[in-house]
């Protein structure tokens, strides 16, 4: 049995990276046959040396430290308030009907739109793009909590006061944060996704990273250097999401 | 241990009553099961005797914690309420909490409660991973942790399968043979009651009010006795309101 289900949990990620590499190698064969003109689409085999070219430079290392900073920080500012706020809304009715009218108005307006405030109120810098990146993040983990907060079993808070935890601090510490945590979870790791798509868009308007130095290559149609940075991204959001579901795992163990 | 003086519970301003009159007294060392159709109040009338609901009318006096470091009650939930994520040892240990009592004193308190369930060997594991019956029983172990002077238990065994039902109620007895704890136990099964108690009140009517109180004979009990089956009979009628086929309408237990 556990030999089955060994082998098992072996075979998915084994399986990914056989349709990676089968990619790769399509990929790279069309080019090679013509089928796709490399002015279209460059080969993978061409993207090696231009990464080289990039790394040489310093310009990859410095585009990475600098998204990374608009991530991390955009991430970090953008959940902890979205869940806060969440939880609040979901946790006090009041608040919630208070707020309702706002959360309509400003939720569907999407991070980018805000682009042109961020750079009049926080200028071209760390600051705008991070404030871009936090709005997106914002309202996923907003929702998440909220959502988690109104899904609390009641019973528990019975449970909770019967046991001498009937208390705000009770209800907040034994039931709210621990029920609400797989949601809030939930509402982190696809933020972390949506965070990268912001840092792109967040780039965009100048602010050196991995979206400036893409636009900058695009408008010299420097096709390759475009791939090198979409797989940066990839890469980059690949280990972020490994390394949060390693925190979640522990944290969520009983979930099983 | 407990005594309620005319309680009346209503949820709209004193226009109608879930429970009205109701007078109750239950001495040290006492098992008294509460006997009612569904939705009689009979949960009700628990929670308002541990304080965890105040009534509308009428007083409840309830001893205090039995030492320092206990609750005066505690309260075994319908389908165990277990914290999902908290190990069986910490769902015991809730009750434990805020009472002042070190790490070690409080896993210590826990694990002996859970030894008398006989699941101490559970203590690592996540609730998802035991059954139904071993839930419940854990239910027990974190009610019993507390030493509470009056334990009190909702149907603590409806949810269950006839035959863990039966160990259960088994098991019940034995521990309150060994810590002859005061049981205020809620049951709509005749049977249940007739096994566990040594008195049954029965509690019907809208609003419900107390319609008998009568003594169980000696134990061990004999369901196929003759003064069981008239016992039932009698809590048949009272329960459906019918005139009491032993004579008298309303029946003390001193008087059996």
């Amino acid at each position: 049995m556990r030999r089955g289900t060994g082998r098992r949990s072996w075979r998915r990620p084994l399986l990914g990276a056989v349709g990676l590499v089968a990619m790769f190698g399509l990929w790279e064969a069309s080019v090679r046959i013509g089928l796709v003109p490399s002015g279209l689409l460059p080969a993978p085999s061409d993207l090696v040396p231009a990464w080289l070219d990039e790394v040489r430079g310093g310009f990859w290392q410095g585009a990475i430290r600098d998204s990374m900073t608009h991530y991390l920080l955009g991430l970090a500012i953008g959940s902890v308030l979205g869940g806060l706020a969440g939880l609040l809304c979901g946790a006090v009715p009041v608040l919630d009907a208070l707020l309702s009218g706002v959360v309509r108005v400003l939720r569907p307006i999407p991070g980018l739109a805000w682009v042109p405030f961020a750079i009049l109120w926080f200028g071209l810098d760390t600051a705008g793009a991070t404030f871009v990146i936090a709005i997106s993040v914002f309202w996923i983990n907003f929702y998440a909590a909220h959502g988690a907060v109104q899904s609390i079993d009641r019973d528990l808070f019975e449970v909770a006061a019967a046991f001498g935890h009937g208390g705000f601090g009770g209800r907040l510490f034994k039931v709210v944060l621990p029920a609400a945590m797989p949601g809030l979870m939930a509402g982190l790791r696809t933020g972390l996704g949506q965070a990268w798509m912001s840092v792109v868009a967040a780039e965009l308007f100048g602010v050196p990273g991995i979206g400036a130095r893409m636009m900058q290559a695009s408008s010299l149609l420097a096709t390759d250097l475009v791939v090198i940075y979409m797989l940066t991204m990839a890469l980059l959001y690949a280990l972020t999401d490994m390394a949060f579901m390693l925190v979640r795992n522990r944290i969520l163990g009983w979930q099983g | 241990m407990v005594r309620l003086r005319n309680v009346g519970l209503s949820h709209d301003g004193a226009r109608s009553f879930i429970l009205r009159g109701v007078d109750l007294e239950i001495r040290r060392g006492e098992f008294v099961a509460v006997l009612g159709p569904s939705g009689a109040g009979k949960s009700t009338l628990l929670r308002i005797a541990m304080k965890l609901i105040a009534p509308t009318e009428g007083e409840v006096t309830l001893a205090p914690a039995a030492t320092a470091q206990g609750r005066p009650a505690g309260l075994v939930f319908q389908d165990a309420k277990l914290m999902p994520w908290r190990t069986v040892q910490r769902n015991v240990e809730l009750g434990l909490e805020g009472l002042g009592l070190g790490r070690a004193a409080r896993h210590a308190r826990a694990l002996d409660a859970l030894r008398l369930v006989g699941l101490a060997e559970q203590a690592g594991r996540w609730p998802r991973q035991l059954s139904g019956g071993q839930r419940q029983r854990v239910g027990v172990a974190r009610a019993l942790t507390v030493e509470p002077a009056l334990l009190l238990m909702d149907e603590p065994f409806g949810a269950l399968d006839a035959i863990t039902r039966a160990g259960l109620q088994e098991e019940l007895l034995r521990i309150w043979a060994q810590t002859r704890k005061t049981v205020l136990f809620v049951t709509h099964d005749i049977d249940e009651a007739m096994i566990l108690a040594d008195r049954i009140i029965v509690l019907a009517g809208h609003p419900a009010s107390v319609r008998g109180d009568l003594a169980v004979g000696p134990r061990p009990r004999d369901r196929g006795a003759p003064a069981m089956q008239i016992l039932a009979e009698r809590l048949r009628a009272l329960i459906a309101g019918e005139p009491d086929p032993a004579g008298a309408g309303y029946w003390r237990a001193s008087e059996i």
